[in-house]
């Protein structure tokens, strides 16, 4: 019979950060490790590689996700962004230079989960610096940080997203 | 860790998905959301020779709010039910479940159907699906079953799904309009797994007495317990803290809890009755849009 099923490679069509990749994978491949070690992408850090850390969310067609808990091949035809996309031609986005301003990192390992994550939030809720600090520490409890203790963290999402009001207001 | 190798299909109906889970149907998995599967094979602890791959069965993923019945397909995400109008309006506690599940991160890709078929004894959909008279659709080489959610969950991770067998929708019953509702917790941390979880609805009649009621619980059995006496117990009474303590005491005395790392069977216990009060309460509160505080 046709068997519907193949463990052979496949071919991935992806769109990161606006540039299109292409790759053959086997199916058993990590989303994360098709950015790092096929695309060489390395700023979607790999930690406990089964979805507590946070360390690798990316945006999957603009919603977060695990890129340890997604094949690469059902990434085909979807469009990615990493954190490499953020920072433009005149420099860091806004969420980055607020989170350098408020030393919202040390190491720097879950940085780049906090940002996207933190993104999608901001994205959602624009006045989420407006909320409560217990539903802004709620919102961003699935990335862990083991060096800050959070608090810079809180500090600069909240200041990041009055930095993006500010952006796009002032168009 | 990585996961081993596995053959891979990512059909795009729900009649290749079927045929593709007959090739070889002890040995195949289903990858839905991913949220609990990848773990595993990333971890190892699962080696499927075969996975199917539900993301591009649209078929799977809509959601019927128009009937008596609600039917929400087994493809659709967490998130999903956290934001849908639809699901707001005539099954809160089913959105309120959802925002105990894990993160923001994870409810964008677990689904509904994931988590009814991983029947975590922890999970929140289970209960919730149980307080709200769920049941299962099957659909297999021989055709199409229903399962009731007390016939559906036997136990940790196992429910009544056949090998080559698929979970393609749930409906449930919407609870009457003025309904209260509740689903509360108590999880180590936010997004933790629940040491306990309880789901209640109440409604009040005209008359100031509960004519509907319903309870389900995550975390303290094997599967979730559903307190199937309630209706009997509460139909016809008013809804107060007596009556409350009353059903809690009950629930203490059925419910089968376990040890673990995270808590004591007795912990557990204990958190159960205070939680199933709080939730009744709650639910009290919130009927007819409201009600008395």
């Amino acid at each position: 019979m046709s068997l519907p099923v193949a463990q052979e490679a496949q071919i991935v069509n992806v769109t990161v950060n606006g540039d299109e990749h292409t790759a053959t994978v086997e199916p058993r491949l990590l989303l994360a490790d098709l950015l790092r070690e096929v695309f060489g992408l390395r700023g979607t850090h790999l930690g406990c590689e089964h979805g507590v850390c946070g360390a690798c969310t990316i945006l999957l067609d603009g919603e977060p996700v695990r890129s340890c808990l997604v094949l690469a091949v059902q990434a085909d035809g979807r469009e990615l962004t990493t954190v490499e996309g953020l920072a433009g031609a005149e420099g860091l986005h806004p969420l980055q230079e607020a989170f350098r301003e408020h030393h919202a990192l040390q190491c720097g390992f879950c940085t780049p989960g906090f940002l996207l994550t933190a993104l999608y939030l901001i994205d959602g809720d624009p006045a989420i610096d407006e909320r409560d600090e217990q539903e802004l520490r709620e919102a961003l409890s699935g990335n862990l940080c083991r060096c800050t203790g959070y608090q810079n963290i809180v500090d600069a999402v909240r200041d990041g997203a009055a930095r993006l009001r500010t952006a796009k207001e002032e168009g | 860790m990585k996961p081993p190798r596995f053959a891979y299909a990512a059909p795009a109906t729900l009649d290749e998905v079927l045929e593709a889970l007959g090739v070889e149907p002890d040995a195949t998995t289903v990858l839905a959301g991913g949220q609990s599967l990848m773990p595993m094979l990333n971890m190892r602890m699962a080696a499927p020779r075969v996975v199917v791959d539900l993301n591009r069965v649209g078929e799977l993923a809509g959601i019927e709010a128009g009937g008596e019945r609600v039917r929400i397909g087994a493809m659709v995400r967490q998130r999903t039910i956290e934001t849908d109008p639809r699901i707001a309006r005539r099954l809160p506690l089913l959105a309120e479940a959802t925002t105990h599940i894990a993160h923001v991160p994870i409810r964008t890709r677990g689904t509904v159907g994931g988590s009814l078929s991983h029947a975590d004894p922890s999970a929140e959909l289970p209960a919730a699906i149980s307080a709200l008279d769920g049941r299962m659709h099957l659909r297999g080489a021989d055709g199409d079953r229903v399962v009731a959610a007390r016939e559906f969950f036997l136990g940790p991770l196992t429910t009544a799904i056949e090998p080559g067998e698929l979970l393609v929708a749930v409906d449930v019953a919407a609870p009457p309009p003025g309904s209260g509702w509740a689903f509360l917790e108590v999880a180590r941390t936010h997004g933790a797994f629940a040491l306990a979880g309880v789901a209640a609805v109440l409604h009040v009649g005209s008359d100031g007495a509960i004519d509907h009621a319903a309870l389900a619980m995550c975390g303290v059995g094997s599967a979730p317990y559903v307190a199937t006496w309630l209706p009997e117990t509460a139909t016809g009474e008013h809804p107060d803290e007596a009556l409350f303590e009353q059903v809690a005491e009950r629930v203490r005395d059925e419910i089968s809890p376990y040890d673990d790392g995270h808590a004591t069977a007795d912990y557990r216990r204990r958190v159960a009755v205070v939680l199933t009060q709080r939730a009744l309460l709650t639910a009290a509160g919130r009927c007819n849009g409201g009600g008395p505080s």
